[in-house]
This record gives structure tokens, sequence and C-alpha cells, in this order.
């Protein structure tokens, strides 16, 4: 059998973000690379968050879905070689967040400020009468934010 | 050539500051005066606690033991956090004081070391900095409003400035191996830290009612990062560690 880097990749949209299960490993971006040598896999990813609790939770669901796959040698490593930024996540995913209730990050060069952190879409009415409650939420990914027109407050993923 | 002594003396008191005040700011979960304050001190630790980690993890690549046991099976002298960061919470205008001088220099830092030559060190600063953005926003935030706010706010925001200042020196307590780390470009120095970080401080003090102690006139508390600590430290360390010591292979 002969596996391909698409084949495994496709594979792995199946792991999800275990604190935001619509949302796969895939389409959040952490997935650096997937090197194939024979029957052997390694795949490369790296935290959004230095200190997210999540990351073990995640190697250990990529040796499951792979091996149920018909992968045995499977290696996970995490890196900070090719750094992850908000901007990594996918459009797919940014549909999946917003479907969860989360709004997605704007999409940045790379320097954020306050400014783009106020006046967020809401996910729920799509306003952005929007204002920033705190910029630190339930987990380390998360912020919290309060919508004036139909007065909810709801998370957003934030922008890194 | 790197020199790892230096090196890892230098890795060794950033993760160790990092562990400390992580465990600090934990301590306001459950009892932040307002709910979204109380998340805050909560996300700002489990953050710090992994940097910590990840910076535990370099020192286990470079020959140390490995992170937990670094963390929870040394004694109070074997640390080299600087003493600003094992004092009590005290009451919330220390923290914040005490959070907004921290993280200012933490930030610096991590903003100086991702030009380091040591690679590894170099790219978790730069994935750090970014990080820390969220943290120096929210203390300047806070800073600038209570600081202006109220008589009392002001007041109390002032005292705790005086009382945290010369120990928020002590976090550029120079090492001894400050002349090889810049000579071997890992780092530009903790005299060029504190330098930028009066500058930073400074910008946000003044916008506020709040006043700087003059300098001149304070003299920095040292001895942190050469194992020196107040009485303060080794009752965390105790409480810490005391699950990994009734059983180490506990998982949770």
């Amino acid at each position: 059998m002969t596996i391909t880097e698409e084949q495994v990749s496709g594979w792995l949209e199946a792991v999800k973000d275990p604190e935001i299960p619509v949302l796969s490993l895939v389409d959040l971006g952490v997935i650096t690379s997937i090197d194939i040598a024979g029957e052997k896999v390694k795949v490369t990813m790296t935290p959004t968050f230095v200190g997210c609790p999540a990351i073990d939770y995640m190697k250990k669901d990529i040796v499951e879905v792979l091996q149920n796959h018909g992968i045995d040698q499977v290696e996970v490593e995490v890196n900070f070689e090719r750094q992850w930024n908000s901007n990594m996540i996918s459009e797919r995913g940014r549909k999946a967040l917003k479907e969860f209730g989360l709004a997605p990050p704007p999409k940045h060069d790379l320097i954020v400020d306050i400014d783009i952190l106020q006046h967020v879409e809401c996910p729920n009415c799509g306003s952005t009468q929007t204002v920033l409650k705190t910029p630190f939420g339930p987990t380390a990914c998360r912020s919290i934010h309060h919508c004036e027109n139909c007065k909810e407050t709801f998370e957003q993923f934030k922008p890194l | 050539m790197i020199d790892e002594i230096a090196l890892k003396e230098l890795i060794y008191k950033m993760a160790d500051d990092l562990l400390i005040l992580g465990h600090r700011n934990s301590e306001w979960t459950g009892l932040g005066p307002l709910l979204e304050e109380d998340i805050a001190f909560s996300s700002m630790a489990q953050d710090k606690v992994g940097q910590s980690y990840a910076l535990y993890q370099l020192l286990h690549d470079l020959g140390e033991n490995d992170p937990d046991t670094v963390a929870f099976m040394r004694n109070a002298e074997q640390f080299h956090n600087c003493q600003f960061v094992e004092l009590p919470i005290g009451e919330y205008d220390f923290s914040l004081v005490r959070h907004f001088l921290y993280d200012t220099a933490d930030a610096l830092r991590f903003e100086m070391l991702s030009n380091s030559a040591y690679e590894p060190l170099a790219l978790l600063a730069k994935k750090i900095k970014g990080e820390l953005r969220y943290h120096t926003m929210h203390a300047d935030i806070w800073i600038k409003q209570l600081g202006a706010a109220t008589e009392d706010s002001i007041g109390r925001l002032q005292e705790s400035l005086i009382q945290a200042f010369p120990y928020a020196l002590g976090i550029f307590e120079p090492s001894e191996y400050e002349d090889q780390i810049k000579a071997d470009k890992i780092f530009e120095g903790e005299e060029i830290l504190q330098e930028r970080w009066m500058d930073k401080i400074s910008a946000v003090i003044g916008s506020t009612a709040l006043a700087l102690p003059d300098l001149g006139t304070i003299t920095p508390v040292y001895g942190g990062r050469k194992g020196d600590h107040t009485a303060h430290l080794q009752p965390l360390l105790d409480e810490m560690s005391e699950v990994f010591k009734i059983d180490p292979t506990a998982d949770w």
C-alpha cells in the first residue's frame, strides 16, 4: 500500500480540536507537515497557544485515527518551527466556528492591537455593534464580547 | 560556540519566574473582584505555566532533568526566579501592579529574545511574544482606567507601586554571565531590558494620576536569581508539589 500526503491529510480531518469539536486540526491550521517514509508517517504540528492543554489529546487522537487506517508507525512531533497564527484557520474552519457560535478571528497583518478586538461581528445576529468585555475567556484561545444589538454575550476565537 | 552554562542560567530564571508567577496568578481563581478578572488571571496563569513548561523543555533538550522533575523536585534555594514573583497576591491592586510591571518586562524580554542566536529559544520567544500582547494589553487597560479613576483606586495603586518597585527592579538583577550571553548574541542583557522597560512603564504611568518612585532613591531587591528567597517561596513550592510528591505517576 502506498500512502500519500493527501490521504493522510484527508484522514486527519477526523481529528477535531477537543475544545471546539466542530473544527478539525487541518482546518485549524496546526498541522504543519506530513512526512511519509514507506510505512512510517510523521506528523508535525504546532500549538495555537504555548500552554494549550489540548495538545496531548490531539497527539493521541492523531495516532489513533491513523492507526485505524492501518498505519502502525506514527510519530507526532510538536515544535515551533512553523508558527501558528490565526490567519491559518481555513475558510471552512471559519464557517464551522461561526456555526458553533464562536466568532472567527479577523484576518490581520500579524500585528494584533486592540482595535481589531472591538466591534467583532456577532455570530448570533451578525451585528458589529459589539464591545470587548475581556481579552481572556474560558480557554486560552477565546475572548469574551457583548452584542449591543441582540444583547447576547459571545466568545471569539482570538486573533494571534 | 555558545556557552551552555550561561544559556541555561538565562532560561532557568525565565522559566522559574513564569512558573511561580503563574502559580500566584492561579490563586485568583474563584476570588477575582469581577468575574472577568477572575477569568483573566486564571487564563494568564495557564499561559505562564505553559510557557514555563516550554522553557523547561528547552532545558531538558540541553541535558537538564525533565520538566516535571525540575518544576516539582527543587527546593527554594534552587529556584532562580526574582523575589518579586513569589510575593503573595495581596490585594487586587498589588496583583494588578505586579502584573503590569512584570509582564511589561517579560514582553520586552521575549521581543529581544526573538532575535537570539540560540535558535530554539528565538523560535519560542517569537511565539510567546504574540501571546504576551494580550497580557500587556490587559494590564495597560486596567492601570490606565484605575490609575485615573477615584481617590481610592489611585491611592491603592500608588501605594502598591511604591511597595512593588524595589522588587520589580530585581527582575533585572545582572547575571554573572552577562558578558558571555551578550558576546554569544543570545540576549542583549538585563541593563538594556531595564532601560526599555522604564520607557514603556513611564509612558503608561504618565497617562494616569500615578507617579513612579524616583529610581535614585530605591535599592533594588536582588538575590532571587542566585537562590536567595523570601519566606514566601517554600510554602508555595510545598503546595504546588504536594500531589507530585505523594504520587509522581499521578495523571490529571
